[in-house]
């Protein structure tokens, strides 16, 4: 979805405010919400989390905070989901819960269609539903930096329709192919296979 | 109770209305046994004391004394930082991108606000906001430049992108005339923003 938070390469918003110090929550109410997003198991995913937040009105979401994000997301996700109250988190298992190894990597059959070096652009596509390919990579060319197995695809797991995993690259890109200035920076991305098309 | 019903309604007139918002979804949550208060008593806790910068700081002190651990966060980020005891949520698949003279590493969400939890904790609100993930990828020097950073014409400058479950970690150089320095000493003098690639260590 073409939305809001989508916000790589918009302008107009003025200098960073970046205090030396601050604290990790701001409000009381913050830190609640943060707490329950990271508690409560409503059987959603992580996918339908963002998806969630991402679809405030864009006025809305450039207004709130990143918290603000996190309770509309979860009002949301409560309207369509009854979450699990047979075994609610106890206070001495948020250890375990936080620090626990998870993974996002999953096998699959098929080979990587794309080597580390090659040139690959980015499908010019412009789906309704949740996505990870930003905008300002869209139709531009970059290569393959790094492979880095195959990933639980997002814009799969949103739908409801499963991990569906593919093959996830990280695509360095340059400045130039990018905004079309002269800086040597490189920008790297990381994309999943169904976003990347071959560079001929 | 009337009398307790009478004290809410005083605590509550003192909140603003997101505030109320976020007090009247706990409560729903909690009376239908969907989330134990005391639960979200010790996850903000963790994530206020235990989890934060200072475990980065660590690795990266780490990083600078110990060249085999440099190269294992190199090529297994994930490994070598658990190694260290940190692990866990929004640290899944870690990258370590390691600054030279010649590059200078600096990460970003644009999307939404991905950040390597585990050894960084939760991020500050600059990093979250819009004038950061609009500009880093498309100007980062004026970004840096705020910071108070001005890179070498002969650096160049490599955005990560956090656009899916892989989080970045900069290791960013040891500053010169720490020679003699314990890896304590050296993980005190690692900030946070040095390895999110927005201000050098020191």
């Amino acid at each position: 979805m073409n939305g809001a938070h989508d916000l790589g390469g918009q302008m107009g918003f003025g200098p960073i405010d970046a205090p030396a110090t601050e604290p990790v929550f701001h409000e009381n109410w913050e830190a609640r919400m943060a707490a329950l997003s990271m508690t409560v198991a409503g059987g959603w995913t992580i996918d339908e989390d963002r998806s969630a937040c991402e679809s405030m009105h864009p006025a809305k979401y450039l207004r709130t905070s990143y918290y603000e994000h996190w309770l509309h997301g979860m009002e949301s996700l409560l309207q369509k989901y009854t979450p699990d109250s047979s075994s609610p988190t106890r206070p001495q298992d948020v250890w375990a819960a936080v620090t626990a190894r998870g993974s996002y990597i999953r096998q699959v059959p098929n080979a990587a269609a794309f080597a580390i070096g090659q040139k690959i652009r980015v499908k010019i596509m412009n789906p309704e539903t949740h996505t990870r390919a930003p905008r300002y990579v869209r139709g531009h060319v970059g290569e393959v930096a790094r492979i880095n197995g195959a990933h639980v695809f997002p814009d799969s797991n949103v739908l409801g329709l499963g991990e569906n995993p593919q093959w996830l690259y990280t695509v360095r890109f340059t400045a130039n192919e990018l905004w079309g200035n002269t800086a040597s920076d490189a920008i790297h991305a990381d994309l999943w296979e169904p976003y990347l098309e071959p560079a001929s | 109770m009337p009398h307790d019903g009478h004290d809410h309604e005083h605590e509550n007139s003192e909140l603003s209305p997101i505030a109320l918002r976020v007090k009247a979804l706990e409560s729903l949550l909690v009376e239908k046994g969907y989330v134990d208060p005391a639960a979200l008593d010790v996850l903000i806790d963790t994530y206020e004391t235990k989890i934060g910068p200072r475990n980065g700081a660590k690795v990266v002190a780490k990083a600078w004394t110990d060249p085999a651990f440099a190269d294992w966060l190199k090529k297994d980020a994930t490994a070598a930082i658990e190694s260290v005891g940190y692990s866990g949520r929004q640290g899944e698949h870690m990258v370590a991108v390691f600054n030279t003279p010649e590059i200078h590493n600096m990460v970003v969400c644009t999307l939404c606000s991905c950040y390597p939890w585990p050894v960084l904790g939760l991020p500050p609100v600059w990093y979250k906001s819009p004038p950061y993930r609009s500009r880093a990828v498309i100007d980062p020097r004026s970004v840096l430049a705020e910071f108070g950073m001005t890179l070498a014409e002969t650096t160049k400058v490599s955005v990560w992108d956090s656009t899916a479950e892989i989080r970045y970690l900069v290791i960013p150089m040891r500053p010169a005339n720490t020679e003699g320095m314990s890896e304590e000493q050296l993980a005190a003098i690692v900030n946070r923003d040095s390895m999110i690639g927005t201000r050098l260590a020191g």
